[in-house]
């Protein structure tokens, strides 16, 4: 799994953290996501897979 | 088979989730616009301001929709809802059967006189060609998506009015405190705001006040009054009523769900049936009806949020906001701060302004009851 976000899309909505806390931050500035680990184990795949679809600036990417 | 209506966030949403949840079926997706799946956010923002390429909005690339393994039918309205066979009647004269049909045709908007209006990304290019060749624009609607398109246009040089019926842009979602904060800045950025009077009139010269003051243009958007898409199911025998009425789980009959701004459901918590215009909720709902599809009988229970960005501001609404509220990080004086929103003791909403981390982590402490929220309003955006 390979993971790709775009500070540029995103909204600061915070949600990805939420469900992959080890992943995905934001900034403390401006809240823009900031990606902590672009290829996770395993086990995380199905969370950052649901970080991507519920996003609502559609900000992340996975390419497998 | 299942068959969602309305290819946009809460129709993609729901089948992504249903292909994550592991439905291997056929999965078909209908659609009334010609395009594929984009996000309506940034046409208020980006889009109309030009700087995003209208391809930016895409909501996914070619290759992730082909993951997908589904069949998209675009361009072909749905016009009738048949229950007991559980068929999709379109415009073109198909007919679509299923074991399962997810309703999420969104909104359609409320025009005057035929003048522009802003929900899809046409009518965003068609205002965006508008604005560049206007000298003063009226936006008729102090909601989020009147705020936003007055932003945005004198952003682009525009002369800009701001028109509607409270006393100061989002005062329904914000609160008197924090709308007055954007009040504050839409007048200094420019924009004429001329609230707290209902519009009369519209025409292609302007707009009439209901104090019987004349506001000229040569452009005049309309951006109030959405009503949910419901239009093609007034026959089907659906509950109908600000929205497709739904149980707790978001069914509105065997095998009939609803999802997204369309979606009006009981929401367990508050005891209430409520509708949501946000991104997050098309989103979010979207997961919850996918798993009910597939035999969780879970409730829906979300705390609503959404956000808007306006000139140099970033706000983040979590909950439920009122007239009282606290200051609990930052300043307002700074134009950096999150308020909380408390109601009969309890903390029923967070609002952050240019702090959307510091919100979002405000935002578990949130545990809004019936109780409390009976009287707030649950608008989201737009
Ligand atoms: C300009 C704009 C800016 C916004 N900005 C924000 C924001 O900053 N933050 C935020 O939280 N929310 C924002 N929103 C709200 C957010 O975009 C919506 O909540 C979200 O799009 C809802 O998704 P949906 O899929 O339920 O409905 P929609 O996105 O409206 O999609 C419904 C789809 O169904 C299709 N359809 C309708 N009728 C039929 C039919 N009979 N047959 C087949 N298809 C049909 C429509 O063509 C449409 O593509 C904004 C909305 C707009 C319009
Ligand atoms: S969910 Fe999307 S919009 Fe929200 S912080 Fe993460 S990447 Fe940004």
């Amino acid at each position: 799994m390979k993971i790709t976000v775009d500070q540029d899309k995103c909204c600061g909505a915070g949600t990805c953290v939420l469900l992959a806390p080890d992943v995905f931050d934001q900034r403390d500035e401006d809240g823009i996501v900031v990606l902590l680990d672009e290829a996770p184990p395993a086990e995380l795949h199905s969370l950052v897979h649901e970080a991507a679809s519920v996003c609502p600036a559609a900000a992340i990417s996975v390419t497998s | 088979m299942t068959l969602i209506v309305g290819a946009s966030a809460a129709g993609l949403a729901t089948a992504e989730a249903l292909r994550r949840k592991g439905y291997t079926g056929p999965l078909t997706i209908l659609g009334a616009e010609p395009h594929l799946p984009y996000d309506r956010p940034p046409l208020s923002k980006q889009v109309l301001s030009g700087t995003w390429e209208p391809a930016r909005a895409q909501l996914r690339s070619a290759e992730a929709l082909a993951a997908l393994d589904a069949t998209f039918v675009l361009g072909d309205p749905a016009v009738h809802l048949d229950v007991t066979e559980r068929a999709v009647h379109t415009a073109s004269g198909r007919v679509l059967k299923a074991d399962n049909i997810v309703l999420a045709t969104g909104l359609r908007p409320r025009t005057l006189r035929g003048q522009p209006t802003l929900r899809t990304l046409d009518d965003a290019l068609a205002l965006r060609s508008d604005l560049l060749n206007c000298s003063r624009a009226v936006v008729v609607g102090d909601g989020v998506l009147g705020a936003e398109i007055a932003a945005t246009a004198r952003q682009m040089g525009v002369a800009v009015t701001l028109a509607g019926p409270q006393q100061a842009p989002m005062a329904l979602q914000l609160g008197p405190v924090v709308a007055g904060l954007l009040a504050e800045l839409h007048t200094s950025q420019g924009v004429d705001l001329r609230l707290g009077a209902a519009v009369t009139e519209v025409d292609d010269h302007g707009v009439l006040l209901e104090t019987g003051e004349v506001l000229p243009a040569d452009l005049v958007v309309v951006a109030f009054g959405s009503a949910p898409a419901t239009d093609w199911l007034q026959n089907s025998g659906l509950v109908l009523g600000n929205g497709i009425v739904c149980d707790s789980r978001c069914r509105a009959a065997d095998g009939i769900w609803a999802v997204g701004d369309v979606a009006r459901w009981h929401h367990e918590t508050l005891g209430r049936l409520v509708r949501l215009e946000n991104r997050t909720n098309a989103t979010e709902q979207a997961i919850a009806v996918a798993g009910n599809v597939l035999g969780a009988d879970q409730p829906y229970t979300p705390v609503p949020y959404f956000w808007t960005d306006q000139f140099d501001a970033k706000i983040h609404v979590h909950g439920f906001v009122g007239p009282g509220m606290s200051v609990v990080e930052g300043s307002l004086s700074e134009r950096r701060f999150v308020a909380h929103y408390h109601r009969e003791g309890e903390l029923v909403g967070v609002v952050g302004w240019n702090m959307p981390k510091q919100a979002r982590q405000h935002r578990q402490s949130i545990t809004p009851s019936c109780r409390a929220t009976a009287a707030t309003s649950t608008q989201g955006a737009a």
